[in-house]
């Protein structure tokens, strides 16, 4: 049976060029890049090319990228880590509704550590209101964290604007680039963002491996403390294929970025359009340039999100949903609440974000193949009266 | 994550649909929650005729309400109120932990059907006891 895989924003294949990097680390060149001798520095000059690639990938130099162990960990540092070095300053952290759990739990966690945290609500396409954010601002305020790409809906966030805000105000501004990166520009002195995190799977680069950007002269708390590796702030033996991977991750991504944006923008909106004939149906998150252009994100009206998924599955399609059966959680996304969505609309919510491997023919099977599993569903459903 | 009897009821559900002419209707969840489940039943000489469900909700509660449809059918009215969530789980070989609760409603809504019915008839013998 084909698969058709629509889940990149979950993670994405590694590619090829990325593999190939990594394999050698595996194999012949397993030294410890703290080593001394040649099989030492091999690796150490393996960390540092790839350092290169990542900050060339944002417009930051090599020595304000700091790899930590994906995602998750460059959010923790940045907002932890900017805490705890800024808690003489103050107590308020101002955020988003929307973010990932990386950012909201971390926020959660500090909020039991005594500090505020303003969750900043968001428009019905699920942009932050930059006014909004301004009047947040008190004396306390030591930190902004504002994603650059939500995963969920594709929406794109005013991160240049916020920067600039940020940046009058003296306070410091991080982002979380993992859904951006090779969606959209990243470019750090464009978005004026002192901290940034990036994550290698997202960019079919490996798991378990990504990096945060911290602008010079921005001091943070290490969270892992050990051998003082990566400047001491994220110490651990660091895991050379990974990193490797990550940095040709990143030089593939800006190499043939503006073909595989225009490939994935092509795909995504025939997409929307043929997913949206489907009646009762409704497209979460904006539309156009405000978009990432991987991301659909639509809701079928009396079916629920997970029955889909699995019935998609069976039919070799591979894509994810907000409604709460998907998760261990009882309640939907939080980001389609967070859009003022009725929690039985987010119920029936499908995400499909593609890749710059999707094809034309695959986005058709797709059209094709779901009208047919909501209607089924659709007759099972007590919501749902067939139009007489 | 499912079992295969799992997947078997939930691709190829029994007894979905409406009885018209049901002697007792009962529907339990929220959509809301995500899980709505409204089971129908006929009833003949105190025995459960036919059994019928209509479902919106995940692979589990789609599952539990074709499950519970086979169970009930063919049963006397005191054989099927002694129906148990547990007792739809182990016929389906389990259930993932977080269903147990939010998805597995089926047998609550047969419950509620057939109180629906003991309220119809003209003697009221009163509601199902809950188990
Ligand atoms: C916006 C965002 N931030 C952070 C993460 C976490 O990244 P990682 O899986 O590398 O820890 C993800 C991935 O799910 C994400 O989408």
């Amino acid at each position: 049976m084909k698969r058709v895989y629509l889940d990149n924003s979950a993670t994405s294949k590694v590619d090829d060029e990325v593999l190939d990097a990594m394999l050698p680390f595996f194999t012949g060149k397993y030294g410890n890049p703290s080593s001394l001798y040649a099989l030492g520095r091999e690796s150490r000059e393996a960390i540092e090319v790839a350092r290169q690639q990542v900050a060339s990938a944002i417009g930051a130099s090599p020595a304000e990228i700091i790899f930590t162990s994906g995602g998750t960990e460059a959010d923790n540092i940045a907002i932890v880590g900017s805490a705890l070095a800024g808690k003489k300053k103050g107590n308020h952290i101002i955020t988003s509704s929307i973010e990932h759990p990386a950012v909201l739990e971390t926020c959660r966690y500090l909020e039991k550590e005594g500090f505020k945290v303003t969750y900043l609500p968001v428009t019905p396409e699920g942009i932050v209101r930059v006014d909004e954010l301004a009047a947040a601002i008190t004396k306390e305020t030591i930190l902004i964290t504002v994603m650059q790409v939500n995963n969920e809906i594709g929406s794109i966030q005013p991160i240049a604007e916020i920067g600039r805000i940020a940046k009058e105000k003296g306070i410091r501004f991080h982002t979380d680039a993992v859904q951006a990166m090779g969606k959209v520009r990243v470019n750090v002195n464009d978005l004026g963002v002192d901290l940034l995190s990036l994550s290698g799977h997202k960019i079919h680069g490996p798991k378990g491996v990504g990096a945060l950007y911290l602008r010079k002269g921005t001091p943070v708390r290490s969270l892992v403390h050990g051998g003082g590796h990566e400047r001491g702030i994220r110490s651990g033996t660091e895991n050379v294929p990974g990193i490797a991977g990550m940095g040709k991750a990143c030089e593939v991504m800006t190499r043939d970025f503006e073909r595989n944006v225009a490939h994935m923008t092509r795909l995504r909106d025939r997409l929307m359009d043929g997913l949206l004939k489907i009646e009762h149906s409704r497209l979460n998150g904006p539309r156009g340039a405000q978009r990432s252009p991987n991301n659909v994100n639509v809701s079928y009206s009396f079916v629920e999100g997970e029955s889909m998924v699995l019935l998609l599955d069976m039919a070799g399609i591979e894509v994810s949903t907000g409604s709460a059966c998907s998760s261990t959680k009882l309640e939907p996304s939080h980001v389609l609440l967070s859009c003022g969505l009725p929690a039985e609309e987010a119920h029936g919510s499908l995400r499909m974000t593609n890749s710059k491997y999707s094809t034309e023919e695959e986005i058709d099977y797709v059209i094709e193949t779901l009208p047919g599993i909501v209607a089924r569903l659709r007759e099972m459903s007590p919501l749902y009266r067939r139009p007489a | 994550m499912y079992s295969p009897k799992v997947m078997q009821n939930f691709s190829n559900p029994q007894n979905v649909g409406e009885i018209p002419d049901a002697d007792g209707v009962g529907t339990v969840g929220n959509p809301v929650c995500g899980d709505l489940m409204t089971i129908y039943i006929k009833v003949k000489d105190d025995r459960l005729e036919d059994v019928k469900f209509k479902t919106f909700g995940c692979g589990a509660a789609i599952a539990t309400s074709s499950m519970i449809t086979q169970m009930a059918k063919g049963k006397t009215i005191e054989e099927a109120l002694k129906i148990t969530r547990n007792d739809v789980a182990s016929e389906l070989e389990g259930l993932p932990p977080q269903k147990m609760h939010c998805s597995n409603l089926a047998a609550d809504a047969l419950k509620a059907a057939i109180d629906d019915y003991r309220k119809r008839l003209p003697d009221r013998t009163g509601p199902a006891e809950k188990k």
